[in-house]
């Protein structure tokens, strides 16, 4: 457990880097900032498995895309575009009012 | 691996092209690719899920009627998602329900890291703020147990239970596969409130995963 002492040597505690995680996946912390959190990042067990853990989390959610189309809204759809493209034909038939 | 559930706005435009040229295959290519975010996006609005595909049923009539006066320049999402959201909030107010979607995102600033201030030591201690017990290492778990039904169950009830406004970002971003700036434009939100939004989010995504993976 000598990793727990030695987080705390460093300027910035785990549980801030905790609630730095996504603004430092998004790259949207400023340089010496990003700079504390890899400092703090190369000596910590405990804060480079939390970052796995939110890398492994995304990258999960990632695998939950799915289709929502059910084969009513597909057939109304269809329906709804034929009606259309034969609007458009009529308006144009008829000057384009 | 954004790759394959990210689609560019080439890939819209190519078939916005189409559409307009009355093909079937390139409207229903833009439904399926579009059709799950914006029915989600309408149970934001709506009660329930009839009213939600009765909105983004309008919505692709509105694209229909509207497509002729599309501004390619602009970002075909953001086009559909204005439509949307436009119908979803009148049909919202019509059925009762307000939910003025950027009022609330930047409220409840007090929450909490969603790890649990216990895993830390507390303020004074000698070690204040380092882990007091440290995360578990999932590489050392079997790979099979990230791969199951289950485990994509916990992820899907996780995000379900989330404030509506978490939900949507991290549904934009990490299963659709949107950029940030895309999000923003989409929902109307400042840089930040979208940071905070997915933080929350998958902070509580992560601290379910980790309750079913290490119990």
């Amino acid at each position: 457990m000598n990793e727990l002492t030695r987080a705390t040597t460093d300027d910035l505690t785990c549980r801030e880097l905790v609630a730095l995680v996504t603004a430092y996946l998004e790259q949207a912390l400023p340089d010496h900032e990003r700079l504390r959190v890899e400092r703090h990042l190369a000596h910590c067990v405990g804060c480079h498995r939390y970052l796995a853990q939110m890398r492994q989390t995304i990258a999960l959610t990632g695998q939950l895309r799915e289709d929502d189309l059910t084969e009513e809204a597909r057939v109304d759809l269809l329906k709804a575009l034929r009606d259309w493209r034969w609007g458009r034909g009529e308006a144009e038939r008829a000057g384009g009012e | 691996m954004t790759e394959d559930r990210s689609f560019s706005d080439r890939d819209d435009q190519h078939l916005i092209t189409a559409l307009r040229a009355g093909d079937e295959h390139a409207c229903m290519a833009l439904v399926e690719r579009y059709q799950a975010t914006l029915i989600r996006l309408a149970l934001m609005y709506v009660g329930d899920r009839g009213a939600a595909e009765d909105v983004v049923q309008e919505t692709w009539l509105g694209v229909l009627q509207g497509i002729g006066r599309f501004e390619e320049r602009s970002s075909f999402k953001t086009w559909l998602f204005r439509i949307l959201t436009n119908r979803a909030k009148t049909r919202g107010v019509r059925d009762g329900r307000t939910l003025p979607f950027s009022a609330v995102a930047a409220s409840g600033d007090g929450e909490d890291d969603g790890v649990g201030i216990d895993r830390f030591f507390p303020p004074g201690h000698e070690f204040a703020g380092a882990w007091s017990s440290l995360p578990t290492d999932w590489d050392g778990l079997p790979e099979a147990r990230f791969l199951t039904d289950e485990t994509r169950g916990v992820i899907d009830r996780a995000i379900e239970t989330l404030p509506p406004n978490q939900r949507e970002v991290i549904t934009l971003r990490d299963i659709d596969g949107w950029t940030a700036d895309e999000v923003r434009n989409a929902l109307d939100l400042s840089e930040t409130n979208q940071r905070v939004l997915l933080h929350r989010a998958r902070t509580k995504v992560r601290q379910a995963l980790a309750e079913y993976l290490e119990r």
